[in-house]
């Protein structure tokens, strides 16, 4: 009854409410400027407030998405009360809540884990994650692409900030490759954007889609140019090979709440990438159905080859952690590529698993690290780093088998314990071994190629080469992620041998553990968020609802006109 | 028209790419600038009806209002909102460049000069 109630309230508050993931942060960031750096108590209660309230409100509209029973799962906003093709549109279905829900997630974490200590280390931490959140939020819920442009950049702007906070050569270094490319990527975003505007003459995503299965036979090869522009600055942001050597070195260089909340910056280029080629390049497309889907796939099988081989070769924990969110990227690219809908909805299942998985283990390699080093950080200006020699020298501790002490009933220390526990479930999520989600994730992705019409339904149906290759490579690639995790988990937590029990403070253990706790929720709820993710699919692959809903939003009449007062 | 326009947007691209690989920061924003500049007379050209040459950007009375007629305001809109974030941006890293010249003691742009002869004094 009360989830009614709790139903019955939202909707009133639809569709304005899906204006709060981005306006809030925006808010809270300007009202942060007001305040003086000194007062950092203050603003990092703000931040703390105004991202809870956010994942709240995510949740709602989650919530809101999901119900049953109602056929308007799909909420358009019009912010300047103009008709679809000529103002700008936001629109939520359930994949952009799904997102929403995740971002908010992740930022939580994050900003709890840099509570503890990382938000000291630079000026403006604070602002620059709201920019961020809101740049995220913009960019799941925008329905037109020169919109998406903004807030890309938006996101991107803030996102430069954070890399560099903490500042040190490592930071300004890898700081100066990233703002590079991106603002290549950027100038391909804008090619792409004005191309597909000068043939069909809109920027509305649904009213693009309308529009390219009408495309003169002539213009068809440019389109495809423009398509193929605008994919490569989204393939850039989801880490495609060779697009992606500017990843690691970012993503590890920055601070570990940054290096958490960045796991998620591959997952808009995946996102984005997802909504626009099945809006776009649906089945329903026409001359151009599919267009580019074996490119995904292919360079999808390419960035996971590439991710495992980087995880093999990785000697720090948060190289790891990058090379793992490129193997993710790539997954996630490979299965989207293949446009088929049971697929779709076992990836969707996989993405927040192995993102969430990804964050946990970039916050984990931090505390693996700082202990490893007696609680002191790594210095970044250091580039031999000093706990990476030993690991290249045979260390008397490494061979647990001649060690002369016995090793049952020896009490280890109950933060080494929960380090421990920790990776190995950041291990199995991103491996893909039972029992947790990100098993539950592969074997439906393994299921769906195995069967492509669903369970039953397809008999006598076999996969392509394509489909084997992409199954032969996920089995390949979770043994090779086992393998490296499992190296990097003897090295760090067997082989601990001679140093002090590790010091973990309850803010920085509680991100990680509610992480892994969403990733366990995943797997015990498994059934419910399957169908979700299966009615999202649905949806994204017949994209008729999407497009007639934004198309036929009416904007409100504008209140009659009061008579000037006479004077 | 259209043929200027188009070698004019090639050598900058072209000169664009070339800086952008070379290995000195400051080649580097040189290039992003010149690919920006690039780009921004791109989304010019790409107006509906191709190049609005020696056509109104303001209404004009007794003009029917259409495309015909007038140049398309919407690359405008676009080329000014590129403009602005594409300035924003070059000035970041214009600082982010700074930055790493002063903790790097060199222009390079991985900030190590082991690798490469032509060393700056």
């Amino acid at each position: 009854m009360s989830q009614a109630h709790l139903l019955d309230a939202i909707s009133r508050l639809m569709p304005h409410l899906m204006l709060a993931p981005i306006v809030l942060p925006l808010l809270t960031a300007a009202l942060m400027l007001l305040v003086r750096e000194e007062r950092q108590r203050l603003k990092l209660a703000l931040n703390l407030l105004s991202t809870l309230l956010g994942l709240a409100i995510a949740v709602a509209l989650l919530c809101w998405s999901a119900r049953a029973g109602s056929t308007a799962t799909l909420a358009v906003y019009l912010p300047g009360n103009w008709p679809a093709p000529f103002g700008i549109v936001l629109a939520l279905d359930r994949l952009s809540a799904l997102m929403l829900v995740l971002a908010s997630g992740v930022a939580l974490a994050s900003i709890v884990f840099a509570a503890s200590r990382w938000h000291r280390a630079g000026v403006h931490y604070h602002p620059l994650f709201q920019f961020q959140l809101m740049g995220l939020a913009g960019a799941f819920l925008t329905a037109d692409l020169f919109n998406l442009f903004v807030f890309f950049e938006i996101m991107l702007a803030a996102s430069y900030g954070l890399l560099l906070h903490g500042s040190g050569r490592a930071r300004v270094q890898a700081g100066l490759h990233y703002i590079a490319i991106n603002l290549a990527a950027s100038s391909l975003f804008l090619i792409g954007v004005s191309m597909l505007y000068g043939i069909t003459g809109t920027l509305n995503m649904a009213d693009l889609a309308r529009a390219i299965p009408q495309a003169a036979a002539g213009d068809r090869g440019l389109l495809h140019a423009a398509a193929g522009i605008l994919a490569t600055a989204f393939l850039i942001k989801a880490a495609v090979w060779p697009l992606n050597f500017w990843l690691v070195p970012a993503y590890s260089a920055a601070t570990a709440p940054v290096g958490a909340l960045f796991a998620l910056m591959t997952k808009v280029g995946v996102y984005t990438l997802l909504r626009l080629w099945t809006l776009l390049f649906g089945a329903e497309a026409g001359a151009s159905a599919l267009f580019g889907g074996p490119w995904l796939v292919g360079g999808g099988m390419l960035t996971m080859a590439f991710g495992a081989i980087g995880m093999l070769g990785s000697q720090r924990t948060t190289h790891l952690a990058g090379f793992a969110a490129v193997l993710s990227s790539g997954t996630l690219l490979a299965a989207m590529g293949f446009g088929q809908t049971e697929l779709t909805a076992a990836l969707l299942y996989y993405l927040p698993s192995s993102t969430l998985a990804v964050s946990a283990l970039f916050l984990l390699a931090d505390l693996i690290e700082r202990w490893r080093n007696d609680g002191t950080s790594t210095d970044p200006d250091d580039e031999d780093a000093p706990f990476l020699n030993p690991e290249l020298l045979p260390t008397q501790g490494l061979n647990l088998d001649d060690e002369e002490e016995v090793l049952i009933g020896r009490v280890i220390p109950a933060a080494a314990a929960f380090l421990g526990l920790a990776f190995m479930a950041c291990t199995l999520v991103i491996a893909g071994l039972p029992p947790l989600s990100g098993f539950v994730g592969k074997f439906a992705m393994l299921t769906a190629l195995l069967n492509p019409l669903g369970l039953g339904a397809s008999a006598g149906l076999r996969p392509g080469p394509a489909g084997w290759a992409l199954l032969a490579l996920m089995i390949i690639t979770g043994l090779l992620a086992l393998i490296a995790l499992t190296r990097a988990g003897m090295r760090h937590f067997w082989a601990a041998h001679g140093r002090a029990a590790p010091r973990l403070r309850v803010l920085e253990g509680l991100p990680i553990a509610a992480l892994l706790a969403a990733c366990v929720v995943l797997t015990v709820q498994a059934g419910p968020v399957m169908a979700f993710t299966q009615a999202t699919a649905n949806a994204l692959h017949a994209p008729g609802t999407y497009v007639r809903a934004v198309m036929s939003a009416t904007p409100r009449p504008s209140p009659p006109k009061e008579e000037a007062p006479a004077l | 028209m259209e043929t200027v326009l188009a070698i004019a947007i090639g050598v900058l691209t072209g000169s664009g790419v070339w800086l952008l690989l070379r290995p000195r920061t400051f080649q580097v924003i040189m290039g992003l600038s010149l690919l920006s500049y690039a780009v921004n007379l791109f989304i010019f050209s790409m107006g509906r009806l191709g190049l609005a040459v020696g056509k109104a950007p303001v209404l004009a009375g007794g003009v029917p209002q259409d495309l015909q007629h007038y140049a398309d305001p919407m690359p405008q809109a676009l080329v000014l909102t590129a403009i602005v974030i594409g300035f924003a941006m070059t000035a970041l890293f214009l600082v982010v460049l700074l930055a790493s010249r002063g903790m790097s003691g060199t222009d390079h742009v991985d900030g190590s000069h082991s690798r490469d002869k032509q060393e700056m004094p």
